[in-house]
C-alpha cells in the first residue's frame, strides 16, 4: 500500500526532517518500495513458529556495579556544536 | 462524595525512582548527585557513535528486590526497548527503557490515610529503564537552554500503579509508603529534593457511578509530598469546574507550579507522543532465573509492615505509635535499639517519640547520630519505671542531656535529681506545712478540696520539687481527710 503525503510528513517530523514538496514525494514511493520489499516476509508460512524479539542467542550479559573514572569535562564537550565553561549549549527548549 | 460536585476522581500514579548504585546503568560513571556539571560522562552516556551499552547488574538486583517487596511477580524473560523523541538532555535520541516485556508485573501497595483508614492500589508494573541528562532553561534575556549530561543514564525503576485511587489523599497515602519501601530495601533515597524520587500523576474525573472513565491530563513537575497532593487536587478541581461549566476535559501534559499553586499546560515544541518503541538491538535479553528470584528474596530486609507488626506484638504500643516508630529505617532502628536496654515499650515510645523527635526537629540533627543514644533514652525510661526520679525530673535530665551528652546518672547525681519517697520524712514536711496553713486546713475541711493543690504545691516547693507526687498524694489526703 502506498505511503501518502500525510504519513511520509509524519515520519520525517519525527525524524526532525524538512522536506521540500518534491521530496515528499519522492520518499513517499522510495518508502514504499522498501515496506513492499520487506512485506514479503508476510508469505512465508509461520505456522507454528515461535515469536521472537531477538535472534541473538545470549542472554544476560552483565558488569558488576562498580564505578570507573568518567571523561573529562573537556573531553566531554569537545565535540559540541556550542558550549560554555561548563555545559553544552543548544537553543532554547521551553519559554 | 460532594467534596467534588458529585464527581469522583480516577487517579494513577507513575513513580520514577533512581536506583541507589556505585555506577550508572550501563556504564562505568559514578552514579552520584551534585557533581559539576558534565563531569560524569563517557562515551556509553553521551551516546557516541559506536559506544554499546553494558547493564548494571546490582541495578537488576534492585528492581527484583522492589518488585518483590511490593508482592510482584519477576518475570523470568523481559526485554529492553528503545523509547524515541528528540529532546536535548537525551542524547542518543532514545531511551533505553522496557516497554511489551517488563521486568515486574502486578502487585500491590497496602497504605492508611491520615485518619487511619486503610487502603490499597494495584500495580500494573514495574520496569528498568535510564535517566535522561537536565536541562537548565534560559534565565531572562537568553536564548540558550544548558545541558548537563550528569545523570544521563542514571538507573531508574518505574512504578506504574492502576487507576484505582479516588483522592488526592489516597495518592499522597499511596507514594508515601512506596517511598518508604524504597527506602527499607535501599532501593532509592526516597529524596524528591534531589530528584531522586519523581512522580508524575494520571488524573480524570467522572460522575459519580459512572463506570467508564473520563477524558485524563497527566500532571508533572511535583517536588515534595505533600505538593503531588496539592498538585493532584487542584487539577480534579479544574476539570469538575471545566465539566460543570459544560466543557470538556482536553488530553495534556501540565506542569505543576508550586510557588503559585496553579497546574498548566507544557510550553513546548515538543511533538504529540508517538515513541516508535522498537526492542533494544545493542542488549540482549534479560534473564531472571528462579534462583536469582529466591536469593533476592531471602536477603530481603525486614518491610514496614511487618515491622509495625512486631512492634506492636513485641513491645505492646498503640498501632498508631507502630506507624509513627517505623516512618524510617532510621527511627525504626533507634526504637529497636532502645527496647534492647529497657522492657517498658509504651513509655519508650513516648520519649522517643514527644521528647526525642522534638528536639530532633528543632536541631535538624539525624537520629543516627544524635549524641542521645537509644541506651541513654532507655536509662531514663527505666529511672522512671523504678520511680529513682519523676517524670519532671526526667525531662530536666533528658534537656540536659541534649545539651551536653553525659549519661543519666551522672546528671541526676550533678544536680541532685533524688526523688524523696520516704514517707517519715514528707510526713515530718507535711505536718509542719499543715500547722503553718490551719486557715487552708479549715477551708479545705469545710468542703473546699480544690484547695488540696496547694497543699501539694508547698510539699514540692520545701522539696525542691524532688518529692514523689504519687506518695505526697497520697499522705496529704490521708492527713486532710483523717
Ligand atoms: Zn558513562
Amino acid at each position: 500500500m502506498p505511503l501518502s503525503r500525510e504519513q511520509v510528513e509524519q515520519i520525517a517530523s519525527l525524524a526532525r526532517l524538512k522536506l521540500s514538496p518534491k521530496e515528499i514525494e519522492k520518499f513517499a514511493s522510495e518508502l514504499t518500495l522498501i515496506l513492499d520489499y520487506v512485506e514479503q516476509l508476510a508469505e512465508v508460512d509461520t505456522d507454528g513458529v515461535e515469536l521472537k524479539d531477538q535472534f541473538i542467542t545470549a542472554e544476560n550479559v552483565f558488569r558488576e556495579d562498580k564505578s570507573r573514572k568518567s571523561l573529562s569535562r573537556d573531553e566531554a564537550l569537545s565535540n559540541a556544536p556550542d558550549k560554555d565553561e561548563e555545559f553544552f549549549k543548544v537553543p532554547k527548549v521551553i519559554g | 462524595m460532594s467534596e467534588y460536585d458529585g464527581y469522583e476522581p480516577v487517579i494513577g500514579l507513575e513513580i520514577h525512582a533512581q536506583l541507589q548504585t556505585e555506577s550508572k546503568i550501563f556504564c562505568g560513571c559514578k552514579n552520584a548527585y551534585g557533581e559539576p556539571p558534565n563531569t560524569l560522562t563517557c562515551p556509553v552516556c553521551l551516546g557516541l557513535p559506536g559506544a554499546l551499552p553494558v547493564l548494571n547488574k546490582q541495578a537488576v538486583e534492585k528492581a527484583i528486590k522492589m518488585i518483590l517487596a511490593v508482592g510482584g511477580k519477576v518475570c523470568n524473560r523481559s526485554v529492553f526497548a528503545r523509547k524515541n523523541y528528540f529532546y536535548p538532555d537525551l542524547p542518543k535520541g532514545y531511551q533505553i527503557s522496557q516497554f511489551d516485556k517488563p521486568i515486574g508485573e502486578g502487585g500491590e501497595i497496602f497504605f492508611s490515610l491520615e485518619d487511619g483508614t486503610k487502603k490499597s492500589c494495584r500495580l500494573t508494573r514495574i520496569h528498568i529503564e535510564e535517566d535522561a541528562g537536565k536541562s537548565l532553561h534560559p534565565e531572562k534575556g537568553e536564548s540558550y537552554t544548558r545541558v548537563d549530561l550528569n545523570r544521563c543514564g542514571t538507573p531508574l525503576i518505574e512504578i506504574v500503579s492502576e487507576p484505582e485511587m479516588r483522592s488526592p489523599e489516597e495518592a499522597y497515602g499511596y507514594f508515601v509508603k512506596v517511598k518508604q519501601i524504597l527506602q527499607y530495601t535501599k532501593v532509592c533515597s526516597g529524596d524528591m529534593e534531589k530528584g531522586h524520587l519523581r512522580c508524575d500523576a494520571n488524573i480524570s474525573v467522572r460522575p459519580v457511578g459512572q463506570e467508564e472513565f473520563g477524558t485524563r491530563t497527566e500532571v508533572k513537575n511535583m517536588n515534595s509530598f505533600k505538593g503531588v497532593e496539592r498538585a493532584i487536587k487542584f487539577e480534579i478541581q479544574r476539570q469538575v469546574k471545566l465539566l460543570k461549566s459544560g466543557g470538556s476535559v482536553t488530553q495534556a501534559t501540565l506542569l505543576w507550579d508550586e510557588s503559585r499553586q496553579v497546574a498548566e499546560a507544557m510550553r513546548s515544541k515538543e511533538e504529540s507522543h508517538d515513541y516508535r518503541y522498537f526492542p533494544e538491538p545493542d542488549l540482549v535479553n534479560l534473564v531472571v532465573n528462579d534462583v536469582w528470584i529466591e536469593n533476592v528474596r531471602e536477603n530481603m530486609p525486614e518491610l514496614p509492615d511487618e515491622k509495625s507488626e512486631r512492634f506492636i506484638k513485641d513491645y505492646q504500643i498503640r498501632p498508631y505509635d507502630a506507624m509513627v516508630l517505623t516512618d524510617t529505617t532510621s527511627l525504626a532502628d533507634y526504637y529497636d535499639e532502645v527496647m534492647q536496654y529497657t522492657k517498658d515499650g509504651r513509655t519508650a515510645a513516648n520519649w522517643v517519640q514527644s521528647e526525642l523527635l522534638g528536639v530532633l526537629k528543632d536541631s535538624g540533627d539525624d537520629i543516627s547520630t544524635f549524641k542521645v543514644r537509644p541506651n541513654m533514652i532507655a536509662d531514663i525510661v527505666n529511672k522512671i519505671e523504678s520511680k529513682e526520679i519523676s517524670g519532671k525530673m526526667a525531662k530536666t535530665v533528658f534537656a540536659e542531656m541534649v545539651e551536653s551528652g553525659k549519661s543519666a546518672d551522672v546528671i541526676i547525681k550533678e544536680k541532685g535529681l533524688v526523688q524523696i519517697s520516704d514517707e517519715k520524712q514528707l510526713l515530718a514536711i507535711i505536718d509542719s506545712i499543715i500547722s503553718a496553713n490551719t486557715g487552708n486546713v479549715d477551708k479545705y475541711k469545710s468542703g473546699k478540696t480544690n484547695i488540696f493543690g496547694f497543699f501539694v504545691g508547698q510539699v514540692m516547693k520545701e522539696t525542691k520539687g524532688q518529692a514523689n507526687p504519687e506518695v505526697v498524694n497520697r499522705l496529704l489526703k490521708q492527713k486532710l481527710d483523717g
